[in-house]
């Protein structure tokens, strides 16, 4: 760059990265934007032993850097950002992954995201295992990790941008001294959609060495961009030194080096006649979805549609930029990480450009589109790249987007009421204005922008809605959007999101295909061991740095043989050897669950310490258990009635359909009733949901700080 | 009559393929297992595969979990 570039440093810390070793840098960084402290903090032994990392050593240090009044918005709340001592891996797919942990301005309890990118392995190259950012700037600021000056700062930029693709370029232009150092810079933004909504998310960015350009991975769920704008950051960023593909330091390269190539040969064998996610990505799901009636359409009333195979996988392809590395981590031949090049955005501040539009996922094509009756490939390419830009979730606004479209259609909502907009299911228009008015913090944009559960409260505050109804329709739990997939007919995946600790997103269980197509969840005490099993191998991904992707989305079908197919044996016996090769600790699958055990407990604990995380926190809306209108009884009349008969052994034909939908309502709900106790006792947690002492003490983590939250619950339960 | 994964009953009709039951019940997921009274059907012999009145036909998803 020619012009002159101001950069104030409020604050500095001068360092010298220690070297890597089996996966760890042995300390975290601690940066306060409004004091200006910034300080290193050792990992110890003990640390590494019950937390692992990536999300486990975001809540061990979140935990101890808050207090039990700590809100999203308080000084104290933080963004911690780590990856694991598997992540920077490069030998073995899907294993440059980042979690962020914060208090959610939604959910106002723990939320946990995770995403590609460069940064959560850049940050450990460059000496960090996490940063903890915490405070509230006076003015906006960039943080900086600069492994090659060997400092850390805290600097005020005037002239950077905020929306996140103007931020990237510019930025990038700014700290690279010459153009390969690109390579190795990473950064974590959020936009103006942040400044003014609740929805915020974390862009992570990678440099994509073959488009010589920014492109940008996802951390979204529970607004973690809100919390980073609410704190005045406009990014996060790490300049690394150039680095090799051993750069962890493994305790035994060669055993990583065996099981990465295996897993390549499995990959590059299976995935062009499986999922095809080297072509689609994730979009491969659309067309299977609406086959299986599990994609989300019209706010969840329904779940196919015909022009869903508009938009499906094999469309996907066509219009995705095919043959060029994704980027998203180095050495993932999943490669799931696609983009659209050159698109002309037709609206916004940015009508005209043409930008690269990373994505689209399955999620945001169900969220934005389907879930909105949105069909037109076009207009979901345009929505999500502003809902990236501005630094917005697209899960949590397109479900918003849909509940409020149906809102409108029953009248609670009107033309006067949105400002003229015309707010019916397929109206795109009316989506991306909305958009536009969430990033500048007026008109519809501002009720959007608090998400489905607050937009509830305003609406039967402000317009007299039916409380009942928009409970019942407000695909919300905890204060979070629910994830894109119908649940209605599979009781296990109700308990898969909303028998969650951050709300309903998929990354905990995923559970349909087992449970309402294969029938292999029978009981409830099968559904609540898959909802222990799942829930706790997932967890794991996140303490390591690694992408579920890999674990079952390509399978050498010799799996099917296997004695335990649904857990994909081969592929947990890698992970058991990548994990021991990269840090010499040798485990097995028993010491897997008991490791995410550790912190999927914290977690719970943590959420009742901020005065949730109770069974009457895990109930789902009454839309992802069953039909809450006639027209959504009607729309499968014969699979309901049906039920009534074997279920229940009801006579539909002698009863009305207000009495069909209350029996069905009062058997569903009685049974996720039951699931729930089953889920709990699985856990070891009492009928309220609280883990016990002896729970926690078993699982090495009855600290007293920890006993103490627990116990002031299990005294009123007796 | 047909039991599919041990719940649905369907009805049956002489000539059903394997092909046709995945064409009827929409299974489009590509990974998927097949077996009919406990024999595990190729995926190259779906088309001509003929599934007898009374089997036990389990389509299991190998997707689960996540």
């Amino acid at each position: 760059m020619t012009e002159k570039i101001i950069r104030h440093v409020l604050a500095e810390f001068a360092y010298q990265a220690p070297k890597i070793e089996r996966g760890y840098a042995n300390q975290t960084l601690y940066v306060n934007v409004a004091t200006g402290e910034i300080k290193a903090k050792p990992v110890s032994e003990e640390m590494k032993f019950k937390f692992t990392g990536g999300k486990g050593f975001d809540l061990w240090l979140l935990w101890n850097a808050v207090n039990d009044n700590t809100k999203w918005n308080s000084p104290e709340n933080e963004i911690v950002i780590s990856s694991g001592p598997c992540g920077g891996t490069t030998q073995y797919p899907g294993s440059g992954k980042s979690l962020v942990t914060t208090i959610s301005p939604t959910t106002e309890v723990i939320t946990d995201s995770n995403a590609g990118g460069h940064f959560g392995p850049l940050l450990k190259f460059s000496g960090w295992d996490a940063i903890e950012v915490q405070g509230i700037a006076e003015r906006d600021v960039v943080v900086i990790v600069d492994a090659i000056a060997g400092k850390v700062t805290v600097e005020e930029l005037p002239d950077a941008p905020t929306d996140t693709h103007l931020l990237g370029a510019w930025l990038y232009d700014v700290l690279a001294e010459k153009p390969h150092e690109k390579y190795y810079i990473a950064m974590v933004s959020a936009g103006t959609g942040a400044d003014h909504s609740l929805l915020g998310c974390l862009n992570f960015s990678l440099y994509d060495r073959k488009r010589q350009d920014v492109r940008y991975k996802q951390a979204a769920r529970g607004g973690p961009g809100t919390v980073l704008r609410h704190k005045r950051i406009k990014a996060l960023v790490v300049r690394a030194k150039p680095f090799r593909g051993d750069a962890n330091h493994p305790a035994d390269p060669e055993r990583i080096a065996r099981v990465g190539a295996d897993m390549q040969h499995e990959v590059a064998t299976w995935d062009p006649v499986q999922n095809r996610m080297r072509n689609r990505g994730t979009p491969y799901l659309v067309g299977i979805m609406s086959d299986y009636d599990l994609l989300p359409v019209n706010n969840f009333k329904f779940g196919s549609h015909p022009k869903a195979h508009d938009i499906n996988g094999a469309y996907w392809e066509t219009r995705l930029t095919q043959g060029l590395p994704d980027g998203c981590w180095y050495g993932c031949t999943i490669a799931c990480a696609h983009a659209v090049d050159g698109f002309e955005l037709q609206t916004g501040p940015y009508k005209g450009q043409r930008v690269i539009v990373d994505g689209p996922e399955y999620e945001t094509i169900g969220a934005v589109g389907s879930t909105c009756g949105i069909f037109d490939a076009d207009a979901i390419l345009e929505l999500n790249f502003y809902c990236d830009t501005y630094g917005i979730d697209t899960i949590s606004y397109g479900n918003t987007i849909g509940f409020l479209m149906e809102c409108y259609e029953a009248g609670i909502l009107d033309l006067e009421k949105t400002g003229g907009l015309e707010l019916t299911f397929g109206n795109a228009a009316a989506s991306l204005e909305i958009l536009h008015q969430v990033a500048q913090g007026e008109g519809l944009g501002r009720l959007a922008g608090l998400g489905i559960r607050k937009a509830k409260a305003y609406l039967i505050e402000h317009f007299e809605a039916d409380p009942q109804f928009v409970q019942d329709i407000g695909m919300e739990n905890k204060g979070m959007e629910y994830s894109m997939y119908m649940g209605k007919e599979s009781l296990a995946q109700q308990g898969g999101y909303a028998l969650t600790n951050k709300g309903p997103q998929h990354d905990e269980a995923w559970l349909i295909f087992m449970d309402q197509v294969n029938n292999q969840l029978p009981t409830f005490e099968d559904k609540a061991e898959a909802l222990h099993y799942f829930p706790m191998w997932r967890t794991w991904f996140g303490l390591c740095g690694f992408c579920k992707l890999p674990w079952n989305d390509v399978v050498d079908p010799k799996n099917s043989k296997s004695a335990e197919p649904a857990k994909i044996p081969h592929h947990v016996q890698n992970y058991v050897d990548i994990f021991a090769a990269v840090t010499g600790r040798e485990i097995d699958i028993n010491d897997i669950i008991a490791m995410s055990e550790r912190v999927y407990n914290l977690q719970r604990v943590f959420n009742i310490r901020l005065g949730k995380g109770l069974r009457e926190h895990d109930y789902p809306p009454y839309r992802g258990v069953g039909p809450v209108t006639e027209e959504e009884y009607e729309s499968r009349q014969e699979r309901y009635d049906k039920q009534l008969r074997e279920w229940l052994g009801l006579d539909p034909d002698a009863m009305t359909l207000q009495e069909k939908m209350a029996a069905h309502r009062k058997y569903r709900t009685e049974r996720y009733e039951h699931l729930m106790d089953a889920v709990y006792e699985r856990r070891g947690w009492t009928r309220n949901g609280v883990p016990t002492v002896e729970k926690l003490k078993a699982l090495g983590i009855g600290f007293p700080e920890v006993l103490a939250v627990v116990e002031k619950h299990l005294q009123v339960e007796g | 009559m047909i039991t599919l994964n041990k719940r649905e009953r369907l009805e049956w009709q002489e000539g059903l393929t394997v092909q046709a039951l995945l064409e009827r019940k929409t299974f489009t997921y590509p990974h998927i297992v097949i077996s009919i009274n406990g024999i595990v059907i190729d995926h190259d012999a779906y088309a001509e595969t003929l599934i007898p009145d009374e089997a036990d036909v389990r389509v299991i998803h190998l997707i689960a979990g996540g």
